[in-house]
């Protein structure tokens, strides 16, 4: 049983990961062959890196990232806070608009934009680009970093905040002091998950960005839409090596916590 | 606690302008023509694309069902294995899920090629070239490909709650190892099944990139469809946003059917 455990793990890992394998050792093909491995190159990492339009795309990724994760995490964690406290039909209700983008499909989500952007674009000047592309970032950011602090408050005194306050603190800093430290791993957690949605989101970026500002992804596809090149291969090579290296140092970081959480706990 | 409401209010604003308003424009866009008077032929329209329906629908359940029946031992395994050894194990699991999707697309659009990997070696031995790329097959390749951590996780998540000694009590009590399976790993998973089917077939019918790249022009699906609606040559947002529609329709009704089967107030999205 436990060899028929093994080997069905084996395969499974198998599956997932020879596509990314070949994909990787043909980044170092000398030909542009897809099948037939010549010889040994580094001549695509150097034109991947030679290429403009790839720059700009992933600083324009990046940037669209860190700043739809911010602002989305500042609007969501006030807004978790405040619906926290509101009566259970309003409350009811304003999650329910916020699963909205979480449940529908994303080409839903994307068009949906689309028509507001064009609407707005008739009638006032706004221009498909960065604009529209952060905004429709933020939308779908916020709803999961909403989620991610919602259950917080589940495990938190309600009576905290106002104890706070009969102690001498005033809402800000009860709010600072006592709120904050508690929804904070919520805070955190929602953060990186809006942040690497970002990264990663086509669909919805496809129908919002234009032409004049584009990421990452949208790149990707308009080049796996021309001719074949191996420089996604080596694109692809070094976003492998990063994620294997953000996962190990996540992994190592919180094998860390773990130890020291349970060394407090015997103590 | 009443003083905090205020702090939604900035998230409230958002919500209505760039949520709620985008999802009545749709519903508006489909129900009106060009003049923007009410007219229900966007909506009859979409019938002549049944065949499209159906053919997103069946590679969606043929995607889902391949995800689940490859999930749910490997869930299963991952959940008894040593628990330091888990986390470990699950992420190297999960980790191509972090590549993005379109380069774990274009990873089989090279190796289904006709001049492919996978035809390479069919000829050695024999057989072949094959058509394997623009195919409904492929398609759905594609698709358990890119889901299949949506269906490991959270199957994941509910098996690694169920305790050993309820497994040994089973045994003990005079259960064979399907019996254990049907009568209590089965039930107790149940909260998983669900979400992983849900995570799976939603992104799965709605696809346009993995039809586009792995079915070529003859393997269209919704996706596609609308996609074709909005950026296409065949541009007409209404007819567009009445496919929206009824795709968001069969989305709520497959969600509904699917929430009767979980268990008590677990509605898991």
């Amino acid at each position: 049983m436990k060899k028929l455990s093994k080997a069905y793990i084996g395969l499974i890992l198998m599956f997932l990961y020879v596509p990314i394998f070949v994909l990787i050792v043909f980044s170092f093909n000398e030909t542009k062959s897809r099948s037939v491995f010549s010889g040994f190159t580094l001549d695509w990492y150097a034109r991947l890196f030679n290429n403009d339009i790839i720059i700009s795309s992933l600083i324009n990724t990046i940037i669209i990232a860190v700043l739809a994760s911010i602002v989305s995490t500042i609007l969501g964690t006030l807004a978790a806070i405040g619906i926290n406290s509101m009566k259970k039909v309003p409350k009811a209700l304003v999650m329910n608009i916020t699963n909205i983008p979480i449940i529908n499909p994303e080409i839903v989500t994307g068009v949906s934009l689309m028509l507001l952007f064009v609407f707005f674009a008739a009638r006032m000047n706004v221009e498909f680009g960065f604009v529209t592309l952060l905004i429709a970032h933020i939308t779908f950011d916020v709803p999961y970093v909403i989620l991610n602090i919602m259950p917080k408050f589940k495990q938190m005194d309600p009576n905290l905040f106002e104890a706070a306050q009969d102690l001498g603190c005033s809402p800000m800093q009860a709010f600072r002091k006592v709120i904050l430290p508690e929804i904070m791993p919520g805070v955190i957690s929602g953060f990186l998950m809006a942040f690497t949605y970002s990264l990663d989101d086509f669909v919805i970026s496809y129908f919002t960005s234009g032409s004049t500002s584009q990421t990452l992804p949208i790149t990707i596809y308009s080049m796996t839409r021309r001719k074949v090149s191996p420089e996604i291969n080596a694109l692809s090579t070094l976003i492998f090596i990063a994620v294997v290296i953000v996962l190990i140092v996540k992994n190592v970081i919180e094998n860390k916590q773990n130890k020291k959480n349970s060394l407090y706990r015997r103590s | 606690m009443q003083k905090l409401k205020v702090l939604s209010l900035p998230y409230l604003v958002w919500m209505f302008i760039f949520i709620l308003v985008p999802i009545i424009m749709v519903a508006f866009f489909a129900f009106t023509n060009n003049e923007g008077a009410l007219t229900m032929e966007n909506i009859s329209d979409v019938g002549q694309y049944a065949n499209i329906f159906i053919r997103s629908i069946w590679l969606a359940i043929i995607a889902t069902a391949i995800c689940l029946v490859l999930s749910y031992p490997l869930a299963y395994i991952l959940s008894r294995i040593d628990k330091h050894k888990q986390s470990t194990m699950l992420m190297i699991v999960m980790l191509p899920m972090w590549m993005n999707f379109l380069l774990r697309t274009y990873a089989w659009m090279t190796l289904l090629g006709n001049n492919g990997i996978i035809n390479n070696l069919l000829e050695l031995i024999g057989i072949g070239p094959l058509k394997l790329i623009n195919t409904s097959g492929a398609v759905v390749l594609g698709m358990v490909y890119n889901y299949l951590p949506f269906m490991i996780l959270p199957l994941y998540s509910v098996m690694e709650k169920i305790d050993k000694s309820v497994i040994e009590a089973a045994n003990d009590l005079g259960c064979n190892s399907f019996k254990v399976l049907f009568k209590v790993i089965v039930p107790l998973s149940l909260p998983g099944i669900v979400s992983g089917i849900t995570m799976v077939f939603v992104p799965a019918i709605s696809t346009f990139i993995i039809s586009r790249m792995l079915g070529g022009g003859s393997n269209l699906l919704i996706g596609d469809l609308i996609e074709m609606q909005f950026l296409g040559n065949a541009y007409n947002p209404h007819l567009g946003a009445a496919i929206s529609l009824v795709l968001m329709a069969i989305i709520l009704v497959i969600m509904t059917v699917m929430n009767q089967f979980s268990p008590d107030d677990q509605v898991l999205i």
